[in-house]
């Protein structure tokens, strides 16, 4: 067997624009800034050169507009990504996302599709602060007609951009923007991964660790450590958000006995909040302890990294929770704490790596 | 303006009359109870939609907001979906998921009603890119009223029409009331059209009560728009006669005046319509009851049809949420 080819998260997108604009004369982007010098963190870099500018289409701040454009040209024949380089920059597209998008199939009984993809960076670190850095996912998962999917591993970078694409449905695809830099297999040319189900990223019998996006880095990060003091940990990366397929996750629950789940948003009404009611209702009893919800503090973003420290959940925070469940003795939490921060070493909160340089 | 031959007007005048007839059908009808959902009626404003759809092609395109009845109708909507839509059957235009302010007919180009005011213009304008992606020769219509060039996704939609030369005809009716306020309450004194002028778009501003006028500008811009010059705007002053939504009169709630509504009788497109055609010899007083006569049975045809229809399945309520 030859060894898979290792991408990056960004290498891995762009490849799925260029497959998707080769195959398909239909698809076009569109977006603020996504023709410009720095080509949406070089997530689309050479692609307006290859294409054109009429197929990675620069537009005004309009968002909301921008959105409705996208469904109207959607109507014949188009197939429309939108980006948007911060989750807070389509706030002023809901209008047309909830009231237009979602309902489009549902509210004209059926005779009109709206197959648009709507991109959205989830912004973190290096003082973004309140408006640059948020994460978003349940206000759209909360919407019937939307499909909603955060790819946490390159491949499915990949494979989910070319399924949304070739979805005909509204599909909002949150990408977090410490991903980017990200390193793992990804298959040559076009292939798609089904917008169905959640992805076993580490299989385990312990406990179960439900995590969207990047925090299935920190949920592997922690799974890596809980290994080996004795603790195997089953992370389920939940990828595609709506539909919701909880199965997976009642699955590992009914083997493991301890649910864990981490978000990258807020944990009120959150992803979290969903994936634990819908473990209590269907298996209730294979819960040997309450369920835990990890997520960002319940304030918004700062800025300063003084005031980072608390708010996003991290490695060490997941392995709190196994130690409070009981899955751990005291010292084998002390020792996995002290492997974790000696991993982490001098690395600064508010990157996600050491190559990372500000400002974004 | 090039002047409009009269038997051009004369075989819009039915479009004119059957507007009316069938709004004064929804409104005698509604107190019935049976059509169980929002009625924004079109009366005294039917001159603009049907002068500005006499202008389009049949392939053109059109959208339009929640008082959507006329320019439905007068693209070629089928009458007795939309009557079966507003009685919430399962022969309606969306099979009972929309109702009346979801009206929809692409068969004849009438692409969306859409309630939430200026939800429908980025819609239109993105049609209008896909037409000239693909180079097709059509142009999309876009029905908005005057509080609609007060959102921000007017002047957003208007400003990348513009950047883009799309081919929209913006066709604003301005008949002084959104909901129960005045224009004067919402916007300072100057032209409307003004706005359209600040995003580069020619603009033809007239009495959207006379037809002759309404259709003679509307050919001059729709001409403009097609021939790859960009958007255009249309403004055309008219009244709504009834109550923003429901089928009553509404003078005395406060909002408006009796005089005010008075002195907007004489200037009903219908009436000064048909005096144009019968000063003209178009139109004699036996054409108009043989018109008035097809137009009901028409009518009480598409009640009859709508009334037979059953209601669709609460089972498939929730069905075609995905694609």
């Amino acid at each position: 067997m030859p060894e898979a080819r290792e991408l990056t998260f960004t290498a891995a997108i762009r490849e799925a624009f260029d497959i998707a604009m080769s195959d398909d004369d239909g698809v076009f982007v569109m977006g603020e800034g996504v023709a410009d010098p720095k080509a949406v963190f070089n997530t689309l870099a050479g692609l307006p050169e290859k294409f054109g500018k009429h197929r990675v289409m620069e537009t005004p701040l309009a968002e909301n507009a921008m959105t409705g454009v996208a469904l109207g040209a959607a109507q014949l024949g188009r197939r429309p990504v939108l980006v948007h380089q911060r989750v807070d920059f389509a706030l002023l597209s809901l209008d047309q996302i909830i009231n237009n998008a979602a309902k489009w199939h549902y509210m004209y009984g059926g005779i009109y599709k709206a197959p648009i993809v709507i991109r959205l960076i989830i912004g973190r670190g290096w003082g973004q602060g309140a408006q640059h850095a948020q994460s978003l996912e349940s206000v759209f998962a909360h919407i019937p007609g939307l499909k909603v999917v955060m790819p946490a591993c390159p491949q499915d970078a990949k494979g989910l951009m070319l399924a949304a694409i070739t979805d005909d449905n509204p599909v909002i695809y949150l990408e977090h923007r410490w991903l980017h830099g990200t390193r793992g297999p990804v298959p040559e040319g076009r292939y798609l991964t089904p917008i169905e189900q959640p992805r076993i990223a580490r299989a385990g019998g312990k406990v179960t660790i439900a995590a969207t996006s990047y925090m299935v880095v920190e949920a592997l990060k922690a799974a890596e450590i809980l290994d080996i003091f004795g603790c195997q940990a089953e992370v389920l990366d939940l990828r595609v958000l709506r539909p919701l397929d909880p199965a997976m996750v009642i699955q590992s629950v009914r083997k493991t006995g301890h649910l864990i789940t981490v978000d990258t948003g807020w944990g009120k009404y959150g992803i979290g909040a969903e994936v634990v009611a819908a473990v209590a209702e269907q298996a209730f009893s294979a819960l040997a302890k309450p369920p835990a919800r990890l997520a960002t503090a319940d304030y918004p973003s700062p800025s300063s990294m003084g005031l980072i420290p608390g708010y996003y959940p991290t490695a060490e925070a997941i392995i709190g929770e196994v130690f409070k469940m009981g899955l751990l003795t005291q010292d084998a939490f002390d020792g996995a704490v002290a492997a974790l921060r000696a991993q982490k070493g001098t690395l600064p909160i508010d990157v996600p790596d050491p190559k990372f340089t500000g400002p974004f | 303006m090039t002047e409009i031959a009269s038997n051009d007007l004369r075989a819009l005048f039915r479009d004119v009359l059957r507007i009316r007839m069938v709004e004064e059908a929804i409104a005698e009808r509604y107190a019935e109870q049976e059509m169980r959902c929002p009625v924004h009626l079109s009366i005294g404003q039917e001159a603009a939609a049907v002068g500005v759809c006499a202008a389009l092609d049949k392939d053109d395109l059109v959208v339009s907001g929640h008082r959507s009845h006329a320019h439905y109708l007068a693209k070629g909507g089928d009458l007795k979906k939309m009557i079966a839509e507003l009685y919430g059957r399962a022969t309606g235009c969306t099979g009972g998921r929309g109702g009346s302010m979801h009206l929809v007919d692409p068969a004849c180009g009438f692409q969306c009603a859409l309630p939430i005011v200026g939800g429908s213009i980025p819609i239109g304008v993105g049609l209008a890119l896909a037409l000239k992606q693909a180079q097709r020769p059509q142009v999309v219509g876009i029905f908005v009223g005057d509080a609609t060039i007060e959102e921000g996704v007017f002047h957003e939609s208007a400003n990348f029409a513009a950047v883009h030369r799309l081919p929209v005809v913006f066709v604003c009716e301005n008949n002084l009331y959104s909901v129960y306020t005045h224009l004067s309450d919402r916007q300072p004194d100057r032209p409307l059209a003004d706005l359209a002028r600040g995003h580069g778009m020619p603009v033809w501003r007239g009495d959207g009560n006379d037809l002759g006028q309404v259709l003679a500008q509307s050919r001059e811009a729709v001409a403009h728009a097609r021939a790859g010059q960009g958007p255009v705007f249309l403004e055309f002053t008219t009244y709504r006669w009834r109550e923003h939504c429901g089928p009553n009169y509404d003078n005395h709630i406060g909002y408006r005046t009796e005089e005010e509504f008075q002195s907007w009788v004489p200037k009903d497109p219908m009436a000064q319509l048909a005096a144009k055609l019968r000063a003209a010899g178009q139109l004699t007083a036996a054409d108009e009851e043989r018109l008035r006569g097809e137009l009901a049975a028409e009518i009480a045809a598409a009640f009859a049809f709508a009334k037979a229809s059953p209601y669709p399945d609460a089972a498939t309520a929730g069905d075609k949420i995905y694609a």
